[in-house]
């Protein structure tokens, strides 16, 4: 059995949680949080976080050099620097609208990278 | 001398705001003046989600927000005139600007919404020892860099100050490569929002440093390292705590301040605390027709509130145009026990609608009691589980209540034990 600490996110309360684990990694008990959304959190958190990744891509021939991209939704926390390596792999060209598709489904995630800037 | 109903100064998410509820009320002649080659203001370099989650219900980006807004004003009639500088206010609402198409002009505006938003605490601002090395700048002027020109500040950094900006760029520049070695708090409380505790640092393994402060820089040319040490609890050094961190950056996320020089010069009443103007429910400044939100009027924690915020004033704007505003006797708001301000600073007592007390608190509370009174009678009581400096806080007044007050009153909100 282990324990786990964790400061839910789901809000600006930040309740601090803890979650037993037992040995084969199940969560047994969520304690310390107010509402239904942090224990959904402190599940999630346990078994597969996830993050939003923004960041920028090159861009050529634009009035900067520059143009911004998140993953159109949140992506597995441990492959965040995989992620950025692919990223930083991409060049565009100008001009670029919000909501066009940089990179699809990045790393099998099924998630695509995005822009989030129109650039001219 | 050009001639509109409404003039708006900054086109960042406050006055595009502003100005669109303005035109939603049926003003029909709006300009808004911006500094920058853009419409959007900061929000073009906070590239990073979690704007919007209040106002659309979806977690954007800076620039997404930013967008919608963009949007709506280039469909409406509102003139934008960008790369423009502000130069004067004067007593009787004319706007003094330059840009290199029109040169110098002057605007004759019934009413004037002042959006200038703020600008981050600089260096100059703390006594650090070292000298001026390369390498040590403003988290917002490293975020400018790496998001909007492309390039990478340094390699290895630390930042001093826990706010929001200091903590997504501890981050962003992690992601990018960087080493982020510390971040030191001179609190002993962080300044930022906790949900980006949790995922700017404790996701990277990245340290925060409560009640420590950097007292001095090492390097001439470029920023070699930095001694940092504890704080006792009057904020001094401890000696004996002092620690020697290589690194090539120093990022400064210390604290922003209101950009009040224009409102200053028009002679406009600033609330000391606040550095911003004093304002009523509409937020109109003690210059009639004169209003102000976002920044310029507090430091807001999320856009969203800044977005209602500036509807407010923009609606408010409307108002004074068409003469319909109401002014008279005013209830004056007072924060006292741990709640460092209010905006609005007064209630007009004729006003119309609800008002909703905006403040910030001076120390982390948990479990106590959120007490309105006026004099020593209680309006209302709320318990509230957790209050810190870095997040905004709230409370609505309703009507009846404004309606049922003496003139010349004060309303006090105030925090008592549970």
């Amino acid at each position: 059995m282990t324990k786990k600490e964790m400061v839910c996110v789901s809000c600006p309360i930040g309740c601090a949680i803890t979650v037993e684990l037992d040995d084969s990694n199940e969560v047994v008990s969520v304690t310390g949080n107010t509402c239904p959304r942090g224990d959904k959190y402190a599940r999630q958190e346990c078994t597969h976080p996830e993050r939003m990744l923004t960041s920028t891509v090159k861009l050529e021939g634009g009035k900067l050099p520059v143009v911004s991209v998140k993953s159109a939704s949140p992506i597995p926390k441990e492959m965040l620097f995989e992620a950025m390596k692919e990223i930083n792999k991409v060049t565009l060209n100008a001009p670029v609208k919000i909501g066009d598709v940089v990179i699809k489904n990045i790393l099998g995630t099924g998630v695509d990278i995005i822009a989030t800037n129109d650039a001219k | 001398m050009l001639s509109y109903d409404l003039a708006v100064i900054g086109g960042g998410p406050a006055g595009m705001a502003a100005a669109l509820k303005a035109r939603e009320e049926g003003v029909e002649k709006i300009v808004i003046l911006e500094r920058a080659d853009t419409l959007g203001g900061i929000l073009e370099q906070c590239i990073h989600t979690g704007f919007g989650l209040h106002y659309f219900g979806e977690e954007l980006s800076g620039p997404e927000y930013a967008g919608r807004f963009i949007k709506q004003v280039n469909e409406s009639d509102i003139e934008v005139k960008t790369d423009t500088m502000v130069l004067d206010i004067s007593q009787d609402n004319v706007v003094t600007a330059c840009n290199n198409v029109d040169g110098l002009i002057t605007i004759k505006a019934t009413a004037i919404v002042l959006a200038m938003g703020c600008r981050e605490r600089p260096r100059g601002a703390l006594s650090i020892a070292g000298s001026r090395a390369s390498g040590i700048m403003t988290a917002g002027t490293a975020q400018k860099y790496v998001n909007i020109n492309g390039y990478m500040p340094g390699k290895t950094v630390v930042i001093l100050g826990s706010g929001d900006i200091g903590l997504i760029m501890a981050r962003r520049m992690t992601l990018e490569g960087a080493k982020v070695k510390a971040v030191c708090e001179l609190m002993p409380y962080s300044g930022g929002l906790t949900r980006n505790i949790v995922q700017c640092l404790e996701d990277f393994g990245i340290p925060l440093r409560l009640s420590c402060t950097v007292v001095k820089t090492h390097g001439r040319e470029r920023l070699e390292g930095v001694t940092v040490a504890n704080v006792d609890e009057n904020l001094k050094p401890i000696p004996g705590t002092e620690e020697y961190i290589p690194c090539d950056t120093l990022m400064l996320s210390v604290g922003l301040i209101p950009e009040n020089e224009l409102s200053k010069n028009a002679g406009i009443e600033l609330d000391s605390i606040t550095n911003g103007p004093s304002v009523d429910e509409y937020r109109e400044t003690n210059h009639k027709g004169v209003f102000a939100c976002g920044n310029v009027l507090q430091v807001h924690d999320l856009v969203d509130y800044v977005t209602q915020e500036s509807q407010i004033a923009g609606e408010g704007a409307a108002k004074y145009i068409k003469g319909e505003k109401k002014t008279g006797e005013c209830i004056k708001t007072l924060g006292t026990n741990g709640v460092r301000y209010i905006v609005p600073q007064r209630i007009n007592k004729q006003t119309d609608k609800s008002v909703k007390l905006y403040f910030r608190v001076g120390k982390v509370f948990k479990n106590v009691k959120l007490v309105v009174k006026c004099g020593d009678e209680v309006i209302m009581s709320n318990k509230k589980k957790k209050m810190t400096p870095g997040e905004m806080e709230y409370i609505l007044i309703k009507l009846d209540t404004i309606k049922s007050l003496p003139a010349d009153s004060t309303l006090t909100v105030t925090i008592e034990e549970a």
